[in-house]
């Protein structure tokens, strides 16, 4: 067992600026010089794709043992192989480490390689920052910056190429900022299997193109966006809209479907701008769908709920946050042991265990979530589209007799419903069956049918404005940040289920989300030990967790 | 410890008090005489007169926004003098140059900006980190309003105290 071990992981010898250090083989220099803490500059090159080694910007100085004429390493004085060094720079990408090799990563030769491999990208670029939205996290500013000379000694005219192209419905492509590194060509190639892109012309007039009679319309093409180390390609959503410097990332986790990718939202002001992928090889690698980035704009809805609405209307005036919880508290309580409860398999694993809760409070007969399937895709999205059918399971809260909810009311066993950020429609209920019901409290961001016809409704928050966590298909656990406000007097939706269960059955003590979370891992086996915080940004693989380990 | 101020010791010219008044008088008779006769002046009449045309060329008054020779606004809403402002007095909402105009090859503008004049302290950061050189402080000082939304100046406001400024950026330039 040990042996086969060391056998898979072979070391290697490798000097890095004069330190010898030891990497697994097969190790790519440019990856062993990364943890080595010696940074070095690249463009073409990407992790999870093919090195063509194009770009040139690694350039290192590199070296191998010098030998005797039976083959034998010649041992320095030192101790360690003497090395040779190749008198020509060569490109770290497409190298990998072996033994004895030397590598320097910051000797004159290499410095002066980059500022001049600088100088030759940045030839005929346009020197658009002003307007190019990737600004600020561009690598032409950065490495310029740090290997550049700040001036330029191209007289001549700069080559015009097509500017502002829409290769697709939703990447922009400016030929003029490209530097040819190809990363988007092997992304479309290699991750997305769509290969629409390609470079056409010769000469300096090469320039990046899609396929004649094809679009870039895959819906992973927006990854080119976030892997072009420039402004050539930019997403036609975000485009012109913010400068990425006022953004405030926040990490958190795509709830659009049961993969729970993970992902960076970016906010100004309280206003989410764009949604970009977070690496996480435990997820989504470093890719998103598109369908799913773009999945925003509704957070910012102008019909989202942001008042209490009581039917029939109490006065003029809108009633105020505990009148509200207090008529809905009434109402169920006066049809206790005849509610039903519609839960939402988008809700998160704090909120699900309060529905429990209140399930048990209200005595209700029923309680389930909406499934939402459809057709997966193979790579990232699930057919499973609620991002936490897994978490609604461990609780109890998904029991898969949603038909017993139309059929109860129906038969006249259940008078109340209670619709947790789902429509009730959309579970087999008409608007007949609605109208037969006694009390109706809806929690939800947007109006429906359900909200409509109910006679309480409580604005809730959007999946982008509240914290606590999921799990993932794979039985990851996952935490969601706030990353902007709610709207008005909104509230978060375990804030709205506390004051519930607090208004049908007295004092439950919970005043933060992490003493939700407390509450429940002292209920619930498998979160036992884990806090909120302790889920990290990478989140935790719950079944690999102590307590759920034979 | 304790310090002692030597007090100077007065000469009899000085005890005696009144050379000191006399040579004092001259000087308020002086200026009396030069007043009547029209030679000096005391107060401005603010704001029936102003002192506009001794402003310095170097004078911080509002900033206001500038097009150039074309017709063209030289700003592309870059939007750093929105990062840099120190009292975050700059909002501008961006937007694209739509393609049939004939500035299309510039590609950005702002679609509104707003310089909120209450905000403003008149630093000159703005005017100093733009690279386009569209904004720039001029003379205006008297800048009031009755409400708050007045003393906001929008995109067209700050046009107009703007005006046209000729010369240097070229960058947009098609030719170029």
């Amino acid at each position: 067992m040990s042996t086969a071990t060391t056998n898979a992981v072979q070391m290697v010898n490798v000097q890095i600026d004069g330190v010898w250090l030891q990497f697994p083989k097969g190790t790519r220099v440019i990856e062993a010089c990364h943890q080595a803490k010696k940074h070095i500059p690249h463009y073409c090159y990407h992790p999870k794709l093919s090195s063509p080694g194009n770009c040139r910007m690694c350039l290192i100085e590199m070296g191998t043992p010098k030998m005797t004429p039976d083959r034998k390493p010649i041992i320095g004085a030192d101790g360690k192989p003497e090395i040779g060094w190749i008198p020509k720079p060569q490109i770290s990408c497409a190298q990998d480490v072996s033994e004895g090799m030397g590598i320097r990563t910051d000797s004159p030769m290499v410095r002066e390689c980059r500022q001049g491999v600088m100088e030759f990208l940045l030839i005929n670029h346009p020197l658009d920052c002003p307007i190019c939205d990737q600004a600020g996290e561009c690598k032409l500013q950065e490495f310029s910056v740090e290997h550049g000379n700040s001036g330029s000694r191209f007289l001549e005219r700069k080559v015009k190429k097509p500017k502002s192209v829409e290769l697709g419905p939703r990447v922009t492509l400016d030929a003029e900022r490209c530097i040819l590194c190809t990363r988007c060509i092997r992304f479309m190639k290699e991750v997305a299997n769509d290969d629409v892109l390609g470079i056409v012309d010769r000469g300096t007039f090469n320039s990046i193109a899609c396929h004649p009679d094809r679009i870039l319309d895959h819906n992973y093409s927006l990854n080119t966006v976030d892997i072009c180390p420039v402004g050539a390609l930019t997403s036609s959503d975000f485009r012109f809209k913010m400068r990425v410097w006022f953004l405030k990332e926040t990490a958190t986790i795509d709830t659009n479907c049961g993969t729970g990718s993970n992902i960076t939202a970016g906010s100004r002001e309280g206003k989410i701008y764009r949604i970009t992928p977070r690496e996480n090889d435990a997820v989504n690698g470093p890719w998103i769908p598109d369908s799913h980035r773009l999945n925003f704009k509704y957070v910012a809805d102008e019909r989202r709920i942001t008042v209490p609405i009581v039917r029939p209307q109490l006065s003029e005036f809108a009633p105020n946050w505990q009148q509200t919880i207090n008529l809905a508290a009434e109402r169920l309580k006066k049809n206790a042991g005849r509610v039903a409860v519609l839960a939402s398999a988008r809700a998160t694993n704090e909120e699900l265990f309060l529905v429990s809760r209140l399930t048990k409070a209200v005595g209700a007969v029923v309680v389930d979530v909406l499934p939402r399937t459809g057709e997966p895709d193979g790579m990232l999205i699930a057919s499973d589209r609620n991002p936490n059918t897994t978490g609604a399971k461990l609780l109890g809260v998904a029991t898969g007799k949603l038909a017993d909810i139309a059929a109860g009311i129906r038969d006249g066993r259940i008078t109340a419903l209670l619709a947790l950020g789902e429509d009730a429609t959309k579970s087999g209920l008409t608007a007949d069956d609605l109208a037969k019901l006694d009390a109706i409290v809806a929690m939800d961001i947007l109006p429906n049918a359900t909200t409509a016809a109910a006679h309480v409704v409580l604005p809730a928050s959007a999946p982008f404005e509240k914290r606590g966590s999921m799990i993932n298909l794979k039985g990851r656990l996952q935490r969601l940040n706030k990353v902007v406000p709610a709207p008005g007097d909104a509230h978060d939706d375990w804030e709205i289920l506390r004051d519930l269960i607090l208004a049908v059955s007295g004092s439950n003590g919970l005043h933060s989300i992490e003493e939700v979370f407390k509450a429940m891992s002292a209920e619930v086996q498998e979160f036992a030990g884990i806090t909120l915080s302790r889920i990290g940004d990478l989140g935790l693989d719950i079944a690999a967790q102590p307590q759920n380990t034979p | 410890m304790a310090y002692v101020v030597q007090r100077p010791e007065l000469t009899l010219k000085e005890k005696a008090y009144l050379p000191s008044i006399v040579s004092g008088l001259k000087i308020t008779f002086g200026h009396f005489k030069k007043m009547l006769k029209g030679e000096t002046k005391v107060t401005m009449q603010y704001p029936e007169e102003k002192w506009d045309a001794e402003l310095p060329e170097y004078y911080r008054g509002a900033p206001t926004l500038v097009k150039d020779e074309h017709d063209r606004e030289r700003c592309v809403a870059c939007q750093l003098c929105e990062f840099i402002c120190p009292p975050r007095a700059i909002t501008i909402t961006p937007e694209e140059i739509p393609a049939d105009s004939r500035f299309a090859k510039v590609e950005k503008r702002p679609a509104e900006f707003k310089i909120d004049m209450i905000r403003c302290i008149y630093c000159g950061m703005c005017e100093e980190v733009c690279p386009e050189q569209a904004i720039y402080l001029r003379k205006d000082y008297a800048i009031n309003g009755v409400t708050r939304e007045e003393m906001v100046h929008d995109k067209k406001k700050l046009y107009e105290l703007g005006g046209v400024f000729k010369g240097l950026v070229h960058k947009w330039n098609p030719e170029k």
